[in-house]
């Protein structure tokens, strides 16, 4: 086995300095009773033979992103929660140095100065994508080193914002991810007496324009008076559009709750204002689009920034600026005495890692990026979902579901039922969007949601990828 | 990089006559990657524009942004040496043992990052339709299959993205056995020496943790666990037990711990955070544990890095298989589909699947390895921890007289006692000798621990390098205690103030031009 080293003159050597008679004496200590006798019923592999098998299992399945769109055997207009963008080559490849994937959590900082540099570099990016400008007067955003993705990291932050209220209830306002949704509820669960869990979530509907019904949520939160610690709104939200963050703010910090404001699509954060500057207390999102290809929808990177002067509060751990013995900047994990492992049953959250590599490729992604091309990215995004929606919008019964102003994701009203169209699509090579009767990708209060498509269109796709779903959808609809 | 005098030190007196191991090389110093390049410069390569340019503020209005975020304009190639350059800064297994106890630094497989980088797993989005989704479902299937040939429990749900997220599912699917039971106990036991994500854990939903001591051996004792189950008759939900425990010791009394909270209407979680020490010789499921989390990135070489991610598999006895998060794989005839329709499923702990990417990597490793060369990892693992323990118990005591498994806890008493110099400083004056450190001061149940995990993938070479390293520190601390206490010499930086960065907290790079308000 290439990776034991051991031959079996090390092992004598070895038992006989331990003054053990085999390696087998080493476990006689474990009661019988418990010993598993048989052997593993798992075959070995060698390599040649490894990569074939997992070649043939990789084979069964459809890639729909690869480094260039013909790359993926299909033309995917995929996102709900995870747009895949173009990575460039220079994100996998530095990735691939193994000085950062085989390092751990940086509990050693003299040795560990690459990975606090650059966690560190990555909680300003998105202290900068998220909170308000520097060079106001509002003191800025501060981001943790990262969650395990976005839907927890949107459960940790209503579990902070009970914290910080002393309040109890949460709402799900209007177009939420449902997989958000319901990683809240099933924390929420844990935390609450049995059947009492709908009376601390509630949800909010969402209106015509696909945006949260401000006069719902205004009634929502006076037949709650003083108990919901935090609304939660998405934006651009689940149905792509973007929401009127202000309004909603106001309303939400007059009843003395937090506005925790969720972005699966930071890209937008290139023409969008940022929500720290619009009123959000905390914001959470999902950073994998931007990181690394889609990998089945993990690992990605659960992003979480906040309100400075909430840090105490916030999970997960920290990364801070300091100095070593001589006066050297150098980094350290710092503010730990919230955490599990000195906090222990009082800490804000159990979370012990982050998820580091790729919060390091969303660093070096957003590095190379830079501030014109971070822009320029998000325009060219924009430009082309107007266009995919002008050219949809005008065949025959095709109209957008909602109608208020969207990012690169918008959700497309069909003449005909939304999975029967993906399927004849799919058997001519295109996924054409998510239809919003998949199960666990429904919306609920969404009218016509089986007729619905949520399409999202990014750099990735040409003027002639976007024409080609267009007259294709028009071929196949009923 | 300058040097301190003192780090030649460690090649004069490294007993092993190789020369020096340690850190020195060429290093740079490196600005925030904010401070570099210049304003216009990018490293972008976008595609052009080929369809009518659309204006933000007609679309979006006041929503719109009014200036860019303050992201770095800096060049591929800046980017390229910024992020070449701090790799140099970071220990990793690549580099050499990394013996940090409990997270078991195993190699990672170069052949397990080929495999998930193919286009057939790399390249799926999760709302694929699940015919374009086939090879993904099965191999899915195919790694609980073998997670549970190797645990004996009767199902295992991929899901959780870590061990405390497993850890958290587990506790969320105890919590719902008893109440679909009609009970509600509240109290879980946990030994003195677990892991601080155990209770953390407990506490997410809502259960009160009754701390059980462990004995003098170091072994949870029987007695103990009754005594304490006996204090809270009727409101036991469970026990929270790492096995081999966190002191490296396999739980000798464990069935009739487990017997003994069976008896009181509890569950039995089992923290498989030491699991390394277990394949092929202790299966969980059929020795009474309810449930255990496995950790893809210890023990089935996923890489940790730089602090994830990770994967946290859950495996079940039967009587909690209907609580499992939504969605399972379910094999028919010859396709895979998910099923979603789960009643009592506790729901959903994140987006998607699980670390879909983590599972191949993982699934790799096990399919190499084979039943046969997992059972010869553990085997290696407990024989290298076990010889490294052999080596240096005379001059680092060990905690507890019983036999050790996958890792090996020492304290500093002797040396701390004789020298002053103390676990941190023998940490610190490891990274001279060009070793990570051990895992320190945990347990909180041995003062001055050093938790030692060697794992299987060091040769008998690496190990007594290791062990002839720390043999030479205490002789450095009998004979000049302060070049101990002082390292590490030959580092980058020297020891950095953590005090300093709690007391101001600086969170985040800020321009010069920053407000006094903004810097805190």
């Amino acid at each position: 086995m290439r990776y034991i080293p051991h031959t079996d003159a090390d092992i004598d050597r070895m038992l006989r300095v331990i003054g053990a008679p085999s390696v087998d004496s080493l476990f006689s200590h474990i009661p019988a009773a418990l010993r598993h006798t048989r052997p593993l019923d798992i075959p070995a592999l060698d390599e040649v033979t490894l990569l074939s098998h997992l070649g043939d299992l990789g084979a069964r399945s459809i890639p729909s992103v690869g480094a260039t769109i013909r790359e993926g055997a299909a033309l995917s207009f995929l996102g709900a929660g995870l747009t895949p963008h173009h990575i460039p080559t220079a994100v996998d490849m530095l990735l691939c140095r193994s000085e950062w994937y085989t390092a751990y959590t940086p509990y050693q900082p003299e040795v560990a100065q690459g990975t606090l540099q650059a966690v560190f570099e990555y909680q300003t990016l998105v202290s900068e994508l998220f909170g308000p400008p520097t060079g106001g007067d509002v003191a800025p955003f501060i981001c943790n080193a990262s969650m395990y993705d976005g839907a927890s990291a949107l459960a940790e932050a209503v579990l902070m914002a009970r914290r910080v209220t002393g309040r109890e209830g949460s709402l799900l306002c209007g177009a939420l991810h449902p997989h958000y949704a319901e990683t809240v509820r099933c924390y929420l669960a844990g935390l609450c007496e049995p059947g009492t869990l709908d009376a601390q979530l509630a949800t909010v509907a969402m209106g015509a324009d696909g945006r949260v019904e401000t006069a719902e949520l205004e009634r929502a939160l006076s037949e709650r008076r003083s108990t919901v610690a935090c609304v939660v709104v998405q934006t651009p939200n689940y149905l792509g559009v973007v929401e009127e963050l202000r309004g909603i703010a106001q309303r939400v910090h007059a009843a003395g709750a937090l506005l925790v404001v969720v972005c699966t699509e930071p890209l937008s954060m290139g023409v969008l204002a940022s929500p720290g500057s619009l009123g959000a207390d905390i914001v959470c999102g999902e950073g994998i689009g931007m990181a690394i290809p889609p990998s089945l929808g993990g690992p990605g990177v659960g992003l979480f920034a906040a309100r400075a002067d909430f840090v105490r509060q916030m999970p997960g751990r920290l990364i801070g600026e300091t100095v070593d013995q001589e006066g050297r900047r150098g980094y350290v994990l710092t503010l730990s005495t919230r955490e599990q492992h000195i906090r222990r049953e009082k800490a804000t959250s159990n979370i012990c890692t982050n998820q580091g590599l790729i919060a390091l490729a969303f660093t070096i992604h957003l590095s190379l990026l830079g501030r014109r091309g971070f822009v320029e990215l998000a325009r060219l995004n924009l430009a082309k979902a107007e266009y995919a929606k002008s050219r949809l919008t005008a065949l025959r019964g095709c109209q957008l579901a909602v109608s208020g102003p969207t990012f690169n994701e918008f959700a497309l009203r069909l003449r005909g039922p939304a999975d029967e169209v993906a399927e004849r699509l799919r058997k001519r090579g295109i996924l054409a969007g998510v239809p919003l009767c998949q199960p666990s990708f429904g919306l609920s209060g969404l009218p016509d949601a089986d007729k619905t498509l949520l399409i999202a269109v990014t750099e990735r796709h040409r003027r002639e990828d976007i024409d080609r779903l267009a007259s294709a959808i028009d071929e196949v609809c009923p | 990089m300058t040097q301190s005098p003192a780090s030649a030190s460690p090649a004069a007196s490294s007993p092993t006559g190789r020369g020096p191991i340690g850190t020195r090389h060429l290093l740079h110093q490196q600005p925030a990657i904010f401070e570099q390049g210049t304003a216009g410069r990018s490293g972008a390569s976008l595609p052009p524009c080929d369809v009518p340019a659309v204006d933000p503020a007609a679309c979006f209005g006041e929503l719109s942004r009014a200036q860019p975020a303050g992201l770095p304009e800096v060049s591929e190639v800046d980017v390229t040496r910024h992020f070449t350059r701090l790799s140099r800064w970071n220990y990793a297994i690549d580099i050499g043992m990394y013996p940090l106890g409990s997270c078991t630094m195993k190699y990672n497989p170069k052949v397990n990052e080929r495999v998930a980088r193919m286009p057939g797993f790399a390249g799926l989005h999760p709302a694929q339709p699940l015919s374009t989704l086939q090879g993904a479902l099965e191999l899915m299937y195919r790694l609980e299959e073998v997670l549970r040939e190797i645990s004996g429990f009767a199902r295992v749900t991929l899901q959780p993205a870590a061990g405390a997220h497993g850890e958290l599912c587990g506790l969320m699917m105890m919590r719902a056995y008893h109440q679909s039971q009609g009970r509600h106990p509240k109290k879980v036991l946990i030994p003195d020496s677990a892991h601080g994500t155990n209770p953390a854990s407990a506490s997410l939903n809502q259960f009160e943790t009754v701390a059980v001591k462990t004995g003098s051996d170091g072994l949870l004792h029987a007695d103990a666990v009754r005594a304490a189950i006996a204090q809270h008759p009727g409101d036991i939900a469970g026990i929270m037990i790492t096995n081999p425990s966190t002191l490296g010791l396999f739980e000798e009394q464990i069935a009739e711990i487990t017997q003994a909270v069976h008896a009181a209407g509890g569950l039995v979680y089992m923290d498989g955070a030491n699991f390394n020490a277990l394949l092929g010789k202790v299966r969980p499921g059929d020795i009474g544990v309810d449930c255990m989390h496995f950790n893809l990135h210890k023990t089935f070489t996923t890489p940790h890095g730089g602090g994830g991610p990770g994967a946290g598999p859950v495996g079940v006895s039967a009587r909690l298989v209907p609580f499992l998060p939504t969605p399972t794989v379910e094999k028919d005839g010859d396709s895979y589909r998910l099923d979603w329709h789960r009643p009592q499923s506790i729901g959903r702990m994140r987006s998607f699947f699980g670390n879909f990417g983590m599972m191949v990597r993982a699934y790799t490793y096990i399919r190499e390895m084979g039943g046969a060369g997992l059972s010869q990892a553990t085997e290696m693992a407990v024989l290298n921890a076990v010889y490294l323990r052999a080596r240096i118990q005379d001059v680092y005591p060990v905690c507890s007289e019983r036999p050790s498994m996958h890792e090996v806890v020492v304290t500093d008493k002797r040396l701390k006692k004789e020298t002053g110099v103390q676990t941190l400083d023998v940490a610190k004056r490891l990274m001279d000798y060009g070793f990570h450190p051990p895992t320190v001061y945990f347990p909180l149940v041995v003062p001055g621990a050093l938790m030692i995990e060697p794992t299987e993938t060091e040769s008998k070479e690496t190990l007594d390098e290791f062990a002839d390293a720390l043999l030479s520190i205490a002789q450095e601390a009998a004979q000049n205690a302060e070049l101990v206490k002082s390292a590490p010499h030959g580092t980058a930086l020297r020891r950095l103030d953590e005090t300093r960065a709690a007391r101001s907290p600086r969170l985040r790079w800020l321009p010069a031009s920053a407000t006094p308000a903004q810097k805190g």
